[in-house]
């Protein structure tokens, strides 16, 4: 530690140099940790689901919806303890440039499928009981402003049209994966608008048995398979997961980008410890003369790239976690639960270790083996 | 016993394909206390003779020893160490390190030893009180003039109380009132504090501040004749053999 003062003074030594080089190493670990943030985010929402909820959709594709009278044979099928449905609405609000999501469900039964959603008992009964109630995630409130009780009106970009609602309910979720920022209102009424189509997006089901999964996806996909509207079924999780494989090639390319401005980092703070290094050829050479050994100048120098390279990751993987913790931010609705993971920081602190040792290593062996008699008589 | 001891040393250097050879056989002993100064014309190997004595190079062949320990035979970290202990350096350049204070350049070799801080900081002002330069602490190698550098730069070298103090030069970058007051100090040194000196230079002012003169020419060291206080080498116990 008796050292410290001097490696620092060194790094004062350009201060402008020393600053640039540092905001660099911050910059690049904070986009590091904030794409490996993507990257985990859609990696937790894919792991979300419960094994006692099962997803049916349309088997031609998410996009194409089922007729609502499947509701009842599907509460008939054995092994099935609730049903509920729910569709994409596609609303927004003022000049929309703040995404939410929006769903139209079956109050009652979506609520009961999903403890996860937590709504007081009393907002909860208000929302059930009026037709044109909403149901508002908690941040979406604080990010409009609004108040329960408000009515607020959501232009359909599916289903054109004014729609306006009174929020009656606000829910907190359990879990991150949920999103705390969807707006939902009775499906009834979306169909009493649109003169009953009678059309549901998906299905939601709650089994007995979890174990029973496969059989009951299996039966459910049997009965439907020649009707005009066939239907595919599978866990939650796996409903889930699918929407993740669509991301899957951003992951990677997310990863990609990461790692390629972590090295571009690296080569940028390399050649400035390089060149600190040289131009204190001679300065090396004369602490050599007073008897710093090579092992005391390699660690020097190491302690040098250290001290830039940790700051840098202070001031990059704790701004990535306390600017996404402050904001809460969400990808504008999209990667709910957006948080620098624990994971994430491990990682970006084994990066900031590589590029430490990368940085410093070559300046510090060229420190350690400087001759000094060459380097003295080079310089004088 | 000499406190330096070179034995019939050889030194070359390979410059090209070229070989040049800078001392071929130079015996010298300098006792302990004695101030002793090397001239000599660019190129006489005077500045090789004294990083022969630091251990900052080593000789071809023969022996370089200093209070007892075989120099050129330590290994590089051996040499660190006892370099750290035994030899203070005085460059002509001064060498100070821009970013540290007076303060931080002197406490430099104590950083390597032992010692607590309220130690080195004791070491540190003792050096710099001893220098002159004790209001001067905090300042900066550009906030001090050259003749204060190299004041800074010999209580550097004698702040860890080393056996022998080394100088290149010292006064070569100096106006003649800055070498004046430097070469009263390394006088001081010598007489009361005892210490041994070996300083390389160009000059006979400087030489004459010394209890022995001797002259490198092409790598023979010749007693030197020209300065009066040669005579004060006999009793120093001087002895030069080539």
């Amino acid at each position: 530690m008796k050292f410290l003062p001097l490696v620092l003074a060194n790094l004062g030594r350009h201060k402008r140099r020393t600053i640039l080089t540092i905001t660099s190493v911050a910059l690049a670990l904070f986009l590091f940790a904030s794409l490996q943030t993507v990257v985990t985010t859609i990696a937790s929402a894919s792991k979300f689901g419960s094994a006692r909820r099962l997803v049916a959709t349309n088997a031609t594709g998410i996009v194409f919806t089922l007729p609502i009278a499947y509701a009842n044979r599907l509460q008939a099928v054995k092994g099935v303890e609730g049903v509920t449905w729910a569709n994409w609405f596609g609303g927004r609000y003022g000049d929309g440039r703040r995404f939410f999501a929006t769903f139209a469900i079956e109050p009652k039964s979506y609520l009961d499928l999903y403890p996860e959603m937590v709504v007081p008992a009393e907002q909860k009964e208000a929302f059930i009981r009026e037709r044109t109630g909403a149901l508002v995630g908690k941040r979406l409130m604080e990010v409009f402003g609004w108040k329960l009780g408000q009515n607020v009106t959501l232009q359909g970009t599916i289903f054109p049209g004014d729609w306006t609602f009174t929020i009656r309910g606000v829910y907190t979720p359990t879990n991150p994966a949920i999103g705390d920022d969807a707006f939902m209102f009775h499906h009834d009424y979306m169909e009493e608008r649109l003169n009953r189509p009678g059309i549901a997006g998906w299905y939601i089901l709650r089994i007995e048995r979890p174990d029973a999964a496969p059989t009951i996806a299996k039966t459910i996909d049997d009965q439907f398979r020649n009707s005009p509207y066939p239907t595919k079924t599978g866990t939650e999780q796996a409903f889930n997961a699918s929407f993740a494989t669509m991301w899957g090639n951003v992951s990677l390319l997310m990863g990609t980008i990461g790692m390629a401005v972590v090295f571009a980092i690296l080569l940028v703070t390399a050649n400035a410890m390089m060149m600190g290094a040289r131009e204190r050829t001679r300065e090396v050479a004369v602490l050599k003369t007073i008897g710093f050994g090579d092992r005391t100048l390699f660690g020097m120098v190491m302690l040098e790239a250290g001290v830039i390279a940790i700051t840098g990751a202070v001031l990059g993987l704790g701004g990535a976690k306390l600017l996404y913790k402050s904001t809460h931010f969400n990808g504008g609705g999209f990667l709910p639960g957006f948080d620098v993971a624990p994971s994430t920081l491990a990682l970006g602190s084994a990066v900031t270790l590589v590029l430490m040792l990368a940085s410093g290593l070559v300046p510090a062996v060229r420190a350690a083996r400087l001759p000094v008699v060459s380097a003295l008589r080079q310089v004088g | 016993m000499a406190l330096v001891e070179i034995r019939d040393v050889y030194k070359s250097f390979q410059r090209d394909t070229q070989r040049i050879d800078v001392f071929s056989g130079i015996t010298l002993d300098v006792d302990a206390g004695a101030f002793l100064a090397l001239m000599g014309p660019s190129g006489s190997g005077k500045s090789t003779l004294l990083n022969l004595i630091a251990g900052l190079d080593r000789p071809t062949k023969g022996e370089v020893r200093v209070a007892g320990s075989v120099v050129s035979a330590m290994s590089p970290g051996e040499l660190a160490s006892w370099r750290a202990r035994h030899i203070g350096f005085v460059f002509q350049q001064f060498n100070l390190l821009p970013v540290l204070t007076a303060y931080q350049n002197v406490e430099l070799p104590l950083l390597l030893t032992r010692l607590s801080k309220r130690e080195r900081e004791e070491r540190v002002k003792l050096a710099l009180g001893v220098v002159g330069l004790d209001d001067r602490m905090s300042h900066y190698p550009r906030q001090l003039s050259g003749g204060q550098e190299q004041r800074v730069s010999i209580a550097r070298a004698i702040v860890a109380d080393p056996t022998v103090i080394l100088l290149d030069e010292p006064t070569g970058q100096l106006d003649g009132k800055s070498s004046q007051e430097v070469l009263a100090l390394l006088r001081r040194l010598n007489t009361e504090f005892k210490k041994t000196i070996v300083i390389v230079t160009h000059d006979a002012h400087a030489a004459e501040q010394a209890t022995t003169v001797l002259h490198l020419e092409k790598g023979d060291l010749i007693r030197g004749s020209a300065v009066p206080s040669l005579r004060a080498s006999e009793s120093a116990g001087l002895g030069v053999a080539r």
